[in-house]
């Protein structure tokens, strides 16, 4: 499958927002500045995939794991994204736990409604009979007080 | 309610570059077979820290910093000053003038004269 070399651009909208973001306000950035540093960023993305795979190829794995694009960081001598990437990867695990649990806490609210129904009218009959035994005793004692 | 589970919100993802595209441009690589979540997710947002990183290191080292702007010639010079940057010199060369060039060729070109003579 050939892929159009504008495929393997980013996207120049989100390029600039970051690059944006990044610099003080009021800041200009010229078009050639951007489009540089989109293709800037293409070519990190191939340099550190090409230096996260040797590491997987080294522990003999065909599939690139996070450690691997954390030691192809190190060795590109990125050491500064290192923490703030660790930091991003467990808050995005937290994330995708979470989906995980609140589609299946979804599921699980949904068959326990249908069990409660079922329940209910069985329950409501018990506590009538509590009720009027209650209401028995209760009448001698009168409220006292000062 | 305490079957309440906390969750972050879509809204507030921790990065904007497409993971889709950027997917793409790994797999290009070659001797890539596959690549799993967790590394995607990292290899787009170190992407993002990277053109965070190389646009304000061009910023404060560069000569845009007086009109304003952050210009190409600011990415050239600090590709060739910053070592971490090297990997760039092939897309991000410096620019000079035609005749400055040919002045270049011209004077290398002399001094292979004299050295045969």
């Amino acid at each position: 499958m050939a892929e159009r070399p504008e495929d393997l651009n980013l996207p120049n909208a989100v390029i600039t927002r970051i690059i944006k973001e990044a610099l003080p306000d009021g800041v200009n950035v010229s078009k050639e500045a951007r489009r540089a540093i989109s293709q800037a960023a293409s070519v990190f993305v191939l340099y550190a995939t090409s230096c996260a795979n040797n590491f997987a190829m080294k522990a003999k794995r065909k599939t690139l794991n996070a450690g691997d694009v954390l030691a192809a960081m190190e060795e590109m001598e990125f050491e500064r994204f290192m923490e703030p990437l660790r930091e991003a990867l467990e808050v995005y695990k937290k994330d995708q736990k979470g989906k995980k649990e609140v589609s299946e806490q979804k599921r699980k609210d949904k068959e326990k409604k249908v069990d409660s129904e079922n329940d209910k009218s069985r329950e409501d009959d018990e506590a009538d009979e509590e009720e009027q035994q209650q209401c028995m005793e209760e009448e001698p004692e009168e409220e006292v007080e000062n | 309610n305490a079957n309440k589970i906390k969750r972050t919100p879509d809204a507030k993802k921790s990065i904007s570059l497409p993971v889709s595209r950027v997917r793409l441009i790994m797999k290009s690589s070659p001797d890539v077979s596959s690549i799993n979540q967790d590394a995607l997710f990292l290899t787009t947002k170190a992407t993002e820290l990277f053109v965070q990183h190389l646009a304000l290191s061009s910023f404060n080292n560069g000569s845009g910093k007086d009109s304003n702007t952050l210009e190409y010639s600011d990415l050239a010079k600090t590709t060739e000053e910053n070592e971490t940057f090297h990997f760039l010199t092939d897309i991000l060369p410096k620019k000079i003038l035609a005749r400055d060039y040919l002045k270049t060729l011209e004077q290398m070109q002399e001094e292979e004269e004299e050295a045969d003579l």
